[in-house]
């Protein structure tokens, strides 16, 4: 089937980079392969979560949501709480963070964007950033800074075997989730009247509210969804790696916009691809590359610029000529 | 009026030097490292307004060229000893292990290779305008930090370097502020300095009348980078040692507070914010304190000092959005000005 060659004779022989790389992709056996792969996909699908989010209120706002990195942060927290201190069983935890962190979203929209709507997109960037750095210093504040260790419930982490690769419950279960509420946003943006309102906005809000659209209803509903899917993401992201800390969703928050970019922003769909070539490239470079381990997260930053130089609109998007 | 100009400009100096004197005979040491934080902070906090404020260029990758200019300063400077004992995990490349240089060279040269880098990272990425410039500046801070976590044989990793020579006093930190803000005035006053300011209020406009966007935006951020390079290497060479982890985008956003507490685009206002905010800083350390009211007593929460400053951001956003001072200037002549008697101005249609 495939050529073993001994790898770690390949150190002493001066093999550049890339080619090391490829005789390790020859090496490596189906199902390693396929065990990255499914971890590549299931991280992936987190990012892809998490990126809907920023691609919907970029969409309508023209802005980068830089908070919603701090809302999916709070999500882990809520859910800890519920779960440890409450001592809640997970459905109704699960249910009550979903919640909580929608009404988050909407309270963060309503009190550092709404009032400066009209404002340059300088002062609106900052009130962004500006909240983020709060919710951050917040968490530290309330929650410790120290990690906590997240409770992830057992039926989510069982092993299962799959012929010759075993994996999480919760491996499968991640992209299965995400597919769903894909499909559940297309259906709400392309079908329902509250889907039909929020395309207007985005077009256009001033006509959409001379037409009779409730423009800062339609926003909340947004920033509703975002936030909910990202309680979502972040729920799933706990059990997946199991430790929490006021300032990680910094990197996750970063990565997710850099999807959101990649795959056209505004676009659903492009979020949800976005988020897959990030999630399977990241693990197959560490895969590949081991000795290329400490640079994992600036793959993310490099595969954002190579985009924004070369096809600034990103896979799925529109071109948006400008008005001049 | 040029020569008054001149005159109140060296009065302003001598005001200056007088005041060094005095803060370096007087005053204790605690004092004095507020005093020179400040300074190194009016330095960034104009590198970083004449980027953001002045071109209109929303760049976040401010704490990358810091991290590049003070790791320079520090290798250049620290003795070869001293480096010996710091990169005991991977010794420091060959020609850097053996050199130890004097603090001026070295922080010129840090700032010309802060501009380097700053013109590598511009010359693509500057075509990308508002938040998606935003967001590529951001990232390319985050890979140099990243670089620099894992170049060990150069920059010692995330163990970071100590013991490098805390050569910045209140003459070097001063006078560096001083120079940029003289070389601030001279560039904004210049015909360049008229081209950036109508790069910011319309590009399109400013393209149409001849303004090459390009070769004034790079020129913009290479100059800002510049500054950015010698503000980091003061700070290196004031803190005595560095690391990776203090050039997060935290730093960026201390200095992003300060121009917009000042007024994006107003030289003076970042001076006067760079002072507030750098002494506000530590005047609230109390907040992280336990406090004693003597019927009560507070328990300190470490970080809570962090949730004020961001929540001053906000609000600052939120309700004076043009900071204190707006696009406009301090400056002595209009007070005179306006004290003095003025003439009827000539009648006829303006």
């Amino acid at each position: 089937m495939h050529y073993k060659i001994d790898c770690g004779a390949l150190r002493y022989l001066k093999v550049p980079q890339l080619l090391r790389g490829y005789i390790m992709f020859l090496n490596m056996s189906l199902s390693s392969f396929l065990q990255h792969l499914t971890n590549g996909i299931s991280l992936g699908s987190l990012y892809a979560l998490i990126a809907i989010g920023y691609t919907m209120v970029y969409g309508i706002l023209r802005l980068i949501n830089f908070a919603h990195g701090d809302i999916f942060m709070m999500a882990t927290y809520f859910a800890f709480y519920a779960m440890v201190t409450f001592l809640l069983p997970w459905y109704i935890s699960f249910f009550l963070v979903i919640v909580l962190t929608t009404l988050l979203g909407i309270l963060v929209e309503k009190a550092a964007y709404r009032p400066i709507r009209n404002a340059p997109k300088i002062s609106i960037l900052i009130s962004a950033i500006g909240m983020s750095f709060f919710l951050e210093n917040l968490a530290t504040v309330v929650f410790g800074g120290r990690p906590k260790a997240f409770p992830a419930p057992d039926i989510f982490t069982k092993i299962i075997h799959i012929g010759s690769i075993s994996i999480q419950r919760l491996t499968i279960i991640i992209p299965i989730v995400t597919f769903v509420f894909l499909l559940f946003l297309l259906y709400l943006i392309n079908r329902t009247k509250s889907g039909m309102a929020m395309r207007a906005v985005s077009k256009d809000y001033e006509t959409a509210s001379i037409m009779g659209v409730d423009v800062n209803k339609t926003i909340s509903f947004t920033f509703g969804i975002g936030s909910a899917l990202a309680a979502v993401g972040a729920i799933m992201w706990g059990m997946k790696f199991p430790q929490i800390a006021p300032l990680m969703g910094v990197m996750p928050g970063l990565k997710c916009f850099i999807a959101a970019v990649i795959g056209g922003i505004g676009n659903i769909t492009g979020a949800v691809i976005g988020g897959f070539i990030l999630g399977i490239g990241e693990i197959m470079l560490v895969a590949f590359f081991p000795n290329l381990t400490g640079y994992r997260d600036a793959f993310a930053f490099i595969l954002l610029i190579a985009i924004l130089l070369f096809k600034p609109t990103g896979i799925m998007g529109e071109k948006i000529s400008e008005k001049v | 009026m040029i020569k008054r100009k001149v005159i109140s400009t060296l009065v302003v100096l001598l005001f200056l030097i007088l005041f060094v004197l005095f803060a370096n005979n007087y005053l204790d040491s605690y004092v004095v490292r507020i005093l020179n934080l400040c300074a190194i902070y009016v330095v960034l906090g104009l590198s970083m307004n004449l980027i953001n404020g002045f071109t209109g260029l929303f760049s976040l990758g401010h704490a990358g060229f810091m991290a590049v200019g003070a790791y320079t300063t520090a290798l250049l400077t620290m003795s070869p000893a001293v480096k010996a004992q710091n990169f005991f995990m991977m010794p420091l490349i060959k020609p850097l292990d053996s050199i130890s240089w004097p603090f001026l060279p070295a922080l010129l040269l840090a700032g010309l290779l802060s501009a380097f880098v700053a013109f590598l990272i511009g010359a693509p990425v500057l075509r990308l305008k508002g938040d998606y410039l935003a967001i590529a500046t951001l990232g390319f801070s985050e890979i140099i930090r990243i670089i620099f976590t894992n170049t060990q044989n150069i920059t010692n990793g995330a163990l970071g370097i100590n013991g490098i020579p805390s050569t910045t006093n209140l003459w070097w930190s001063f006078g560096a502020a001083a120079f940029t803000v003289i070389i601030m005035i001279l560039l904004i006053s210049s015909s360049y300095g008229r081209a950036l300011k109508a790069i910011r209020e319309d590009e399109v406009a400013a393209e149409s009348m001849g303004i090459s966007l390009f070769k004034h935006k790079v020129l913009s951020f290479m100059i800002g980078a510049f500054l950015a390079g010698i503000g980091g290497g003061l700070l290196g060479n004031l803190l005595g040692t560095i690391d990776p982890l203090m050039f997060r985008f935290m730093l960026t956003f201390n200095i992003l507070l300060i121009i917009v507490l000042g007024g994006m685009g107003s030289i003076t206002g970042t001076i006067v914010s760079a002072f507030i905010i750098t002494i506000a800083g530590e005047a609230l350390r109390f907040l992280d304190e336990t406090m004693d009211l003597g019927f009560v007593v507070i328990p300190g929460i470490a970080g809570l000092r962090m949730v004020v400053f961001s929540g001053l951001l906000i609000i600052v956003v939120l309700f004076f959005s043009n900071g204190l001072m707006g696009n406009k200037e301090f400056s002595l002549e209009k007070i005179i000005n306006k004290f003095k008697k003025k003439p009827l101005e000539e009648g006829g249609s303006k």
